[in-house]
């Protein structure tokens, strides 16, 4: 299968979410686009017109990250930074999420897990909200808005979830 | 037959529509109900499970406004709501158009790192043979 079309989300229980995409590189190179900000800055990044000027990560157990994103033309900002809990190269990170946006409460916890077979990588992430009112608000805004936006205003509420 | 979501309040009712649709078993009985509503015993013999154990499953769903039962007492079929599916997949829909795209963006980086290390590699032959 290509690994462009692998990619899994699901919603599990009162509290996750679980993610799921192959990619066709061996996990020592996709650990490092995960964790270093030389490579995050160029690929996370969501919708056209978004750019990330501050990428900081001190790759570290104990050591925090922190993503800025800019809109080119519209000035908006968002942020988001965590923690890092565990760190196991390049199999295995841990670390905490929580946008610096106020209208964003609480955190999640994001594990991202890597196995390869023959060559190729599959990336496992689940987020797991503190809270089941944690998640509700993340998805009420989400559906809320989700149905009845449009694509341009869909993107605040899906770079929220920017985080890695 | 009782409004969708009666009694619940909107993140209550989300609430329960994930929690409903995070059994495989009620995603499958969802599944067989897009091709039509069906009772109890129509559910219960595909699925090869009591018929109590469905209508537990049926109840999960029918509470997360998922499904509808008809009245007909004897039968009481049950029916697809579309519009609560709807709402809780479009969240996700959004999330998934983000992350399929960055993973796109990911795919493209790691082909040209990939180059990258095969040029340097050679780079290094080429230079251990002169």
């Amino acid at each position: 299968m290509n690994a462009k079309d692998t990619f899994k989300l699901t919603a599990s229980g009162d509290r996750e979410i679980i993610m799921t995409r192959v990619f066709d590189a061996p996990r020592k190179l996709v650990f490092d686009t995960l964790t270093k900000p030389e490579f995050v800055n160029r690929w996370l990044l969501g919708p056209d017109g978004w750019t990330m000027p501050i990428c900081q990560i001190d790759l570290k157990v104990g050591g925090a990250y922190r993503y800025v994103w800019r809109h080119d033309t519209k000035g908006t900002e968002m942020s988001v930074g965590g923690i890092y809990r565990e760190i196991a190269p390049p199999e295995r990170v841990v670390h905490t999420e929580k946008f610096e946006q106020a209208w964003y409460p609480g955190e999640a916890i994001v594990t991202t897990v890597l196995t390869e077979q023959s060559g190729r990588t599959t990336l496992t992430c689940t987020i797991l909200y503190d809270s089941r009112e944690t998640r509700d608000t993340v998805f009420k805004s989400g559906m809320e808005r989700g149905v009845v936006a449009s694509y341009d205003r869909l993107e605040s509420i899906l770079t929220e979830h920017a985080a890695k | 037959m009782q409004p969708y979501g009666y009694g619940l309040s909107s993140s209550q009712r989300l609430d329960a529509v994930f929690a409903a649709l995070a059994d495989p078993t009620r995603r499958a009985i969802l599944a067989r109900l897009a091709s039509g509503q069906a009772s109890v015993l129509e559910l219960a013999k595909p699925f090869n499970m009591s018929q109590p154990a469905v209508s537990k499953h049926l109840k999960v769903l029918e509470r997360a406004g998922l499904i509808s039962r008809g009245r007909d007492a004897q039968r009481r079929p049950s029916r697809l709501e579309a519009r609560p599916l709807a709402e809780a997949t479009a969240w996700l829909a959004g999330y998934r158009e983000f992350w399929e795209r960055n993973f796109r963006n990911l795919d493209n980086l790691l082909e040209e790192l990939k180059r990258e290390d095969k040029r340097i590699r050679r780079a290094k032959r080429q230079r251990s043979t002169k």
